[in-house]
């Protein structure tokens, strides 16, 4: 007991100071990657080596309208080695939860040279995923209640509705003495019948479909959906397929949504806070969210 | 004995059965037999040369070749030989016959290949379905007349029937597939009398996500992500293993640093995922702190993972000729200091662990796997080597650099929790010996090849010893950059069953434990 209690001591605390202070981050991690549409001339290369489709083309005529997607992104960098004009840079953004599907959808529209590549960028816009604005507000309006209702404490109840494991090991290490998500009286819970938040790692399977429904009917209401990682997202690199339905919104309704491959403890804390109104989402240049 | 006397043995005995045979890659012999008739020659191998049959699997080359394909992957004791024997199924009479029964650990594979395939293992003594589940409609999935992206009717639930356990005081305890913990999801079925296990069942494949089928679509350098999303712990080995057998299929030479890099952040993912372990394992039978302390440490080790693969999980690292970034002497020097590091802070939690007494008695006896039937179940990694299996594809099958590297294999016969503990402490020793000595080589040197085109029709299997346990991975390819089949083998696959045989006896509360100490991928399982 002595020397359980000697070693604590010694050891000190070594919970983060994250998200009061920045995160501190190597200066190689490959966070979110930042797209000067301007300086770009080519999507075509960047497109063809983006192993999930976040990068994507499509030309009518002499215009191209180049699609990019952060909640399909696995943050691999090939897109910024791609491209040799420097129009992509890996950056270590990693603050990339959103309520909103569609801001993390950008796309940008260019006239063509003959061989192809941009001569011009026209327009730079956001994706609407839920194009109606009033379904929108009211959903912000039922978000807000629940906030004040749950704010202060939470109970999660995490579901792998089909992910590799990945967005598991990242969700365990929130428990851990450095990221210690105890300290914001959010705690995970064993049942869903407990729970005020259900945290969904995909992509959904068909196997894991029904079982995802019955443990989301078994929370009481308000309750709360976080999808978690480009698969719960999207349906990620697996995408949709016989035995893959895609990312979580296909069977229920998400309240906030957490790119990354897999996300890492920051941004889930980052999402998770953002889901209960504790923290606001991150604006980074290209990414004005609404 | 060497591949021409084998050859000659083989054609001596098996005669006309035998069609042809040839070496591939230097260590992949290739025997192909003209009918379906496993058994004589599984006989042989197994029973006069000891051989160790390591997987069982399909292809569908219906439209190429008339026929299926089942090959049967053998391995020898002290030969890095892996003998591959491929025998036909003919498409108009797909039957093959069974090995289950006097060789359990093929009994998942066999019926992954009926589920997928649509091929009859004849004489199985438990053909139901496994991969699909049994509100699935008849489909094949893996076969090449079966599209991806099929639209299958909604899942209504499941009707697998479970076998009963009858007698008075006798209860069905069911789990799952939602667990307590934030775990991967499956269905575990307990037949319980008072307190001990009698019986454990289990229902897997919750995870399946078409992705062997998947490997068929992505053009291949794309699929190494795929490879990296198997089993999310294992991101750098199934990515290595795949890497590898392009590698192999289209004689790509990669530079000597690459495989050192490999080598490393290879032992880097087995000490994350042994110390992650050993906390966890501390952690379920209440020795909290432990846990505390074990998964700060492998925080640590996930810095010096983004500092050195831009990722936590060592994910974007791996590629096909080598690896995607060079390493600066710095990073090398930050290496050095982790490892540093952890190795101090390591031992204070093994002597953490050995001073509470309370954490042996409850780790000690619990949940034995006894040796002979972790032999007949095929049991590999860390929960065999606790229990007498003395398997190591880096030191049996030398792949990276380990031909290159000295260590130990730790075996145990007692294949209890405190062993399948104790494997890991060991084997983490050996990472960090291992780490040490692959850094402190120079690695400025050349870190990638360009990959030139990669010819179709190509047959290459890989095998790597991720944390858990052997991992095979088998392809073949084909035209336009893509594969045309991309067999996956997680050494979960073959353990489960050994979960099943380690509970029994053992009580209920006790099954958290001994379930962690063999820690097995559902992921990697269900693909």
């Amino acid at each position: 007991m002595f020397k359980i209690l000697q070693k604590t001591i010694r050891t000190g605390i070594v919970t983060t100071t994250y998200p009061s202070k920045p995160a501190r981050i190597s200066d190689h991690f490959r966070g979110r990657p930042s797209f000067d549409f301007e300086k770009w001339q080519d999507a075509r290369p960047a497109a063809d080596e983006c192993p999930t489709g976040a990068i994507s083309w499509r030309d009518t005529d002499d215009s191209r309208k180049v699609t990019v997607d952060y909640g399909l992104c696995v943050f691999c960098g090939l897109c910024a080695e791609a491209s040799p004009d420097q129009a992509v840079k890996i950056t270590k953004e990693f603050e990339l939860a959103t309520a909103d599907r569609g801001s993390l959808i950008l796309t940008a529209e260019y006239t063509l040279n003959a061989d192809g590549t941009h001569r011009k960028l026209s327009a730079v816009s956001h994706g609407r995923v839920n194009a109606d604005s009033d379904v929108q507000s009211v959903g912000a309006k039922a978000r807000e209640t629940i906030q004040k209702l749950l704010g202060r404490s939470l109970s999660i109840r995490e579901v792998d509705a089909g992910s590799c494991n990945g967005c598991e090991l990242e969700i365990v290490a929130l428990n851990n003495p450095i990221y210690d998500i105890e300290r914001f009286g959010i705690h995970f819970v064993a049942s869903p019948r407990h729970a005020d938040m259900l945290l969904v790692t995909g992509p959904v399977t068909r196997n894991m479909e029904l079982a995802l429904l019955k443990t989301y009917r078994a929370m009481p209401e308000p309750k709360l959906v976080v999808a978690v990682g480009a698969c719960g997202i999207s349906g990620g690199i697996f995408g949709e397929n016989y035995a893959s339905l895609g990312g979580v919104d296909k069977v229920l309704p998400v309240d906030v949504y957490i790119p990354g491959c897999p996300p890492r403890p920051q941004a889930l804390l980052q999402g998770i806070l953002l889901a209960v109104g504790r923290l606001r989402e991150k604006r980074y240049d290209e990414h004005p969210s609404r | 004995m060497n591949l021409a006397t084998l050859f000659g043995t083989l054609q001596t005995k098996f005669g006309k059965q035998v069609e042809s045979m040839h070496a591939e890659h230097g260590d992949e012999a290739y025997i192909f037999l003209g009918d379906p008739n496993i058994r004589p020659i599984t006989e042989y191998l197994r029973g006069e040369l000891q051989a160790r049959l390591v997987s069982v699997f399909a292809e569908d080359r219906r439209s190429r070749e008339g026929v299926f394909f089942n090959y049967y992957v053998f391995e020898q004791r002290g030969d890095t030989q892996f003998l591959i024997v491929r025998a036909p199924v003919p498409a108009a009479d797909p039957r093959f016959p069974s090995l289950s029964a006097e060789l359990p650990a093929v009994n998942w594979q066999e019926r992954e290949i009926q589920d997928w395939f649509g091929l009859t293992a004849v004489g199985h003594p438990n053909p139901r379905r496994v991969a699909l589940h049994d509100n699935w409609p008849d489909v094949h999935p893996l076969r090449k007349d079966f599209p991806i992206d099929t639209v299958l009717p909604p899942f209504e639930g499941e009707r697998h029937i479970y076998r009963p356990a009858l007698g008075e005081g006798v209860l069905q305890v069911p789990v799952g597939p939602v667990h307590a913990g934030t775990i991967e999801p499956g269905h575990f079925s307990f037949a319980v009398a008072g307190e001990p296990i009698l019986y454990l069942q289990l229902r897997m494949f919750y995870t399946h996500k078409g992705t062997e089928k998947l490997f068929e679509k992505l053009p291949i350098h794309k699929a190494v992500f795929l490879a990296e999303s198997i089993s999310g712990d294992s991101s750098f080995s199934h990515g290595t293993a795949f890497c590898q057998a392009i590698e192999r299929a289209a004689e790509i030479e990669v530079p000597s640093d690459a495989l050192i890099m490999r080598t490393v952040l290879l032992e880097l993912e087995r000490l994350c995922n042994h110390v992650a372990d050993i906390g966890a394992i501390a952690t379920d039978v209440g020795f909290v702190v432990a846990n505390a302390h074990a998964s700060r440490l492998k925080e640590m080790l996930l810095a010096a993972n983004e500092q050195l693969a831009g990722n936590r999980l060592l994910r974007g690292m791996v590629c096909i000729g080598g690896v995607r970034r060079a390493w600066g002497a710095w990073q090398v020097e930050l290496l050095r200091v982790a490892i540093d590091a952890f190795t101090r802070e390591f031992r204070d939690l093994v002597a953490l662990i050995n001073s509470s007494e309370s954490t042996r008695d409850r780790l000690e006896h619990t949940g034995i796997l006894k040796p002979e039937i972790a032999r007949d179940l095929g049991i590999v990694g860390v929960g065999g080597r606790a229990s007498g299996i003395d398997l190591d594809v880096r030191r049996d099958h030398p792949y990276a650099a380990y031909r290159h590297l000295s260590f130990k294999v730790p075996v145990y016969q007692v294949g209890d929790v405190w062993h399948r503990m104790q494997v890991r402490i060991d084997e983490v020793q050996e990472s960090i010996s291992m780490i040490r000595e692959a850094a402190s080589r120079n690695l400025s040197g050349q870190f990638r090849v360009p990959v030139p085109p990669i010819p179709p029709n190509r047959c290459a299997l890989s095998a790597v010893e991720g944390w858990r346990g052997e991992i095979i991975h088998w392809i073949r390819t084909g035209s336009d950059n893509r594969l045309e089949r991309c067999k996956i083998k997680d050494p979960s696959l073959n353990n489960w069953p050994a979960l099943v045989e380690a509970v029994q006896g053992n009580i209920i509360a006790d099954f958290p434990v001994i379930n962690k100490s063999f820690n097995l991928s559902y992921s990697g399982t269900d693909r």
